[in-house]
């Protein structure tokens, strides 16, 4: 498959992704530089994580107005795979791609760890290797992951099962003490309503290989190969 | 016309850096402190002299890129 990586000035989690994607999982990668205006011949793309624009402003709200963004914009509405990672997640938001904010971490802190997340919905193009309630060890690093949106867009992500990862506890309990920046609802990482974009604050791209801890983020990666196949096979399914 | 630009995060929404300056202010003596509100601040000059105009084009600054009106509230003042 082709992926792309995005790269802004200032994201510093593109390597990783382009690593896992080339070199583990032996995949076509085509890193996108911010000024490129079109994403042909890709089947998947990646916002990666990093401080795009140095986060001036608020994350992700100077990036998403990058040239690169209109072309994410349409590969998005013609129902191409699009993941983010966290400040690719923030972009994602501040484009209106997916519903929501991020605030700071309610500790004011920036976090650098492994927390657990939960597999709310296993029926995604991007969980589809894992089980429903499936605990994944994944690794944050942010500062502003306090995820925030209004009642009604919460009821809605709760009604539509877009809540697709939960902060957890190791043993799969969504608890106030196990969430680590204070995010509405312990959430971890939202897909739109179509299904075919997904933003999360955990790092799978830094663990996918069993040299680095957990390999647990290669499920998510996985998932969306085995999407984008089952798609080349049934183009109306994802495209 | 210069404009001056206010962003805090909007009431209701939880601001954790001025609940951490409230403390510190508490800490400080100064016990009579309540709802610190954290925001940014912006000064810009408009080559553009018709108020009207220009509260139009500062209005759309702030909905577009200054504030995201999803957590945040912005109000203005025009001067020149």
């Amino acid at each position: 498959m082709n992926f792309g990586v995005v790269v802004f000035p200032g994201s510093n989690c593109d390597h990783d992704c382009v690593h896992l994607l080339r070199d583990v999982l032996g995949q076509a990668v085509r890193e996108v530089w911010h000024k490129e205006t079109s994403l042909d011949g890709l089947d998947a793309v990646i916002l990666p994580g990093g401080f795009s624009y140095g986060d001036y402003l608020r994350t992700g709200a100077i990036a998403r107005f990058s040239p690169v963004m209109g072309a994410v914009n349409q590969f998005a509405h013609e129902g191409g795979l699009v993941l983010g990672i966290c400040n690719g997640f923030q972009i994602l938001l501040e484009a209106g791609l997916l519903p929501g904010a991020m605030l700071r971490n309610q500790t004011l802190t920036f976090i650098c760890k492994d927390v657990h997340v939960r597999v709310e919905n296993a029926g995604t193009p991007f969980t589809g290797r894992c089980e429903s309630g499936q605990v994944l060890k994944l690794p944050i690093a942010h500062a502003d992951g306090n995820y925030y949106t209004d009642p009604v867009t919460l009821a809605a992500l709760q009604a539509n099962a877009q809540i697709v990862f939960r902060y957890c506890t190791p043993d799969g309990k969504v608890t106030p003490e196990a969430n680590p920046n204070g995010s509405l609802d312990n959430i971890a990482g939202i897909r739109n309503a179509e299904g075919n974009v997904l933003g999360l604050m955990p790092h799978p791209e830094r663990c996918a290989e069993e040299v680095l801890g957990t390999d647990d983020g290669r499920l998510i990666l996985l998932s969306m190969l085995d999407a984008l196949k089952q798609s080349k096979v049934q183009p109306a399914v994802v495209r | 016309m210069k404009a001056k630009i206010h962003v805090t995060l909007k009431q209701g929404i939880l601001d954790p850096q001025g609940k951490a300056i409230e403390q510190a202010l508490a800490t400080l003596g100064y016990t009579s402190v309540r709802n610190v509100r954290v925001g940014k601040y912006f000064e810009l000059d408009l080559n553009e002299k018709d108020k009207a105009k220009a509260e139009v084009e500062v209005k759309s600054m702030c909905e577009k890129l200054l504030a995201n009106t999803i957590i945040e509230e912005y109000w203005f003042e025009l001067s020149s």
